[in-house]
């Protein structure tokens, strides 16, 4: 899923400080398993955003809305019966969802109150990693179903580098080296052999590096 | 000019604070009337949002009272109020009403004395803070901020 | 002769090449690099230029290679996968070739967090294994990666890095044999204090035969004092320091510690000379260039032959 982290309060609070009405909208989807975004969080952001204006001398009223989701059409019909009302929106989806949101109600500045950062999983309550990179151009195949682009610091494809030791990263001893998971799985899987083909240059066009993405299913399109 | 008497808010754990707090009583021990207290089945019950609200409402301070560590009744949910508390208190810095004005204290259910302490403790530390900063603009006459105040307290039991 | 450098001439005719490095400046000022070069001159074969080294911005390792040729030394200059995409890679190779630089080494490069710029955007279109398949390519094919003829195409002798110590220990060799069979035509590895773990290295590249396809330089770095060996053994990535040299370091004392390096460093040349495979070494003495030539003497190296 996609995993973002909440923007600093002081930071919120710079982004609203000319409206004196808000709507603070979550969404069921991504943000709310990583506890970003959901509707406890938008609970309580509204509630810390009401309470610092409210000590600043200037009340803030907001209406709190959690979405199913940002990111499909149908899903934001909720929040067109209460848009009116509000001059802007505070959105604590993705990033996908804020820009959705900001197509969808042209009327509305947008604010984002979370940052989004990557393509993750749960390692455990509490804790997420990134996992995948969205390149485009998926060689999960050929290393063992790990991710050199997404869990190298380097992207390198032909790993590791020289500064892997105790199987950490030479930037931070808390971040597995990618390269040494690869090598250990394939190792697991018999499959060390494939760490003797070197694996070609990469089509970067695939990324977001080709400019911004598209994927169509004519057999869908009504 | 009157002295401020602040609104403080203890959320207490029914096999422990709570106890300790009907003990006090009993043993006639003198604590600010300016405590009112919430009875919860365990500290863990509490949710950021209880913490945030109170404040909303007009409390001045707050605190969460459970077990001593490691006898939480109901095992962790002691460790659980710890963090959500320190997460709080640095949402409420941040909103800049203070940080300070919520803490968690640990006690057990013979610990009258430590209730009434605690008690008596966080509300100098109240007053001493002043009122809760989201009052500071609020119109104030002498006798209908004091009746203001007492109704506010009732609410906050009744609702939260 | 792929490329006719000097240590390419050296190497191929079978004799022991030493190479040394040099550190450019974080500026603009060139009588620094001046000063270490002729510190070096006639101890070495050819001097390594690094590419902004730990990701601390220097002076580009291109401009210091051309001031080396135009001070009639040989460069080898590295290149790093962590700054620039292959379009600028192969632009600078063209120009390095045309300012006369004739060797060059393709690295991975250190991550920029460890640098003076860690907010910088990292590149790594290609890592280091793709960048010498490519240099290989503009040598022998004459094409660029995207397939196009290349109008004099540059004759480079190709390095890389090798670390024997580095995790995981049983894949290095394999990592090796890929790099060779990229295209590598001399690997320098990163400094060496255990030498039985360099030995049994070894004995798995002769295995490999990879002795046979590709020159290998051991890389030696002379110890100021202890506090420099504890600190390569503990905080440097890849490194590894055996106990004895510590305490080697430790018991010369203050006043004996620089001497007991330089012997340190020179009983390790004698002792790589031995090791078949090993064509040669990779002198690395960081800000202490001032020895160069004590060690090289000392180690009977000198002259270095005119080729």
């Amino acid at each position: 899923m996609i995993i973002a982290e909440g923007k600093p309060i002081k930071e919120i609070l710079a982004m609203i400080e000319a409206y004196d009405k808000i709507i603070v909208a979550g969404c069921k989807g991504c943000v709310t398993v990583c506890s970003t975004g959901g509707e406890k969080e938008v609970g309580i952001l509204a509630s810390a955003l009401r309470l610092a204006r409210q000590a600043q001398g200037k009340p803030l009223e907001t209406k709190e809305i959690t979405l199913e989701r940002q990111c499909d059409t149908e899903y934001l019909e909720p929040m067109r019966e209460i848009v009116d009302a509000y001059p802007a929106i505070l959105s604590l989806a993705c990033g996908a969802g804020i820009q959705f949101l900001a197509e969808k109600f042209r009327k509305h500045p947008l604010l984002p109150g979370v940052d989004t950062q990557f393509i993750g999983v749960t390692e455990e309550q509490g804790v997420w990693t990134e996992r995948c990179q969205a390149c485009g151009n998926c060689v999960l195949d050929r290393t063992g179903g790990i991710c050199p682009v997404a869990r190298c610091s380097k992207s390198l494809f032909n790993g590791p580098c020289g500064g892997s030791k105790g199987g950490k990263c030479e930037i931070d001893s808390q971040v597995d080296c990618g390269w040494q998971l690869i090598y250990d799985r394939l190792k697991e899987l018999g499959q060390l052999d494939k760490l003797e083909i070197i694996l070609p240059v990469k089509d970067w066009s695939k990324n977001r590096d080709g400019g911004p993405r598209k994927r169509v299913r004519e057999d869908l399109k009504i | 000019m009157e002295k401020f008497e602040p609104i403080v808010i203890a959320f207490c754990c029914h096999y422990c604070a709570y106890t300790a707090a009907d003990l006090a009583g009993t043993m006639r021990l003198q604590y600010p009337y300016n405590v009112r207290i919430i009875r919860l089945p365990c500290t863990g019950k509490v949710d950021i949002r209880h913490l945030l609200e109170v404040f909303e409402k007009g409390a001045d301070g707050a605190y969460v009272a459970g077990c001593l560590e490691g006898d939480c009744h109901f095992l962790k949910g002691n460790f659980r109020a710890k963090k959500r508390v320190a997460l709080a208190k640095q949402i409420l810095e941040d909103a800049g009403i203070g940080g300070e004005r919520l803490e968690m204290y640990n006690m057990s259910a013979a610990m009258g004395p430590r209730f009434a302490e605690v008690a008596r403790e966080m509300t100098e530390k109240i007053r001493k803070l002043g009122p809760s900063p989201i009052k500071k603009n609020a119109e104030r006459k002498a006798h209908s901020a004091e009746r203001k105040e007492e109704q506010t307290a009732e609410h906050i039991t009744q609702k939260v | 002769m792929k490329a006719g450098s000097k240590l390419e001439k050296i190497l191929s005719s079978g004799g022991f090449a030493v190479t040394g490095e040099l550190g450019p400046p974080k500026g603009t000022d060139v009588s620094v690099i001046e000063r270490k070069a002729n510190l070096l001159k006639g101890n070495v074969d050819s001097i390594n230029v690094t590419d902004n080294q730990t990701a601390i911005v220097r002076m580009s390792s291109i401009a210091v290679s051309a001031i080396l040729v135009r001070m009639g030394l040989e460069p080898n200059m590295q290149m790093v996968c962590r700054d620039r995409n292959r379009i600028a890679m192969q632009s600078d190779i063209f120009g390095a070739y045309a300012l006369g630089i004739r060797n060059i080494l393709c690295l991975s490069g250190d991550h920029q967090k460890f640098g003076n710029h860690p907010t910088a955007k990292n590149v790594f279109d290609l890592d280091s294994m793709q960048l010498i398949q490519a240099v290989k390519r503009m040598r022998d094919e004459h094409k660029v990666l995207g397939g196009d003829e290349i109008e004099g195409p540059p004759q480079m002798f190709i390095g890389a890095a090798a670390n024997p110590f580095a995790d995981p220990f049983e894949y290095r060799v394999i990592r090796l044999a890929k790099k060779v069979a990229s295209g590598t035509d001399f690997i320098q590895t990163q400094c060496i204090y255990d030498m039985d773990k360099f030995e049994r290295f070894m004995q798995m590249v002769r295995d490999r035969g990879l002795h046979e396809k590709t020159h290998i330089l051991a890389g030696v770095t002379p110890l100021k004092s202890v506090g420099m060996a504890r600190y390569m053994k503990e905080k440097v990535a890849g490194m590894e320091v055996p106990d004895e040299i510590i305490n080697r370091m430790k018991s010369a004392g203050k006043e004996k510690a620089r001497e007991e390096g330089l012997n340190i460093c020179v009983e390790q040349i004698q002792r790589l000379r031995q090791v078949p495979g090993v064509h040669g070494i990779h002198l690395m003495a960081i800000e202490w260039e001032e020895v160069v030539h004590t060690i090289v003497e000392r180690a009977g190296l000198l002259p270095r032959p005119q080729v």
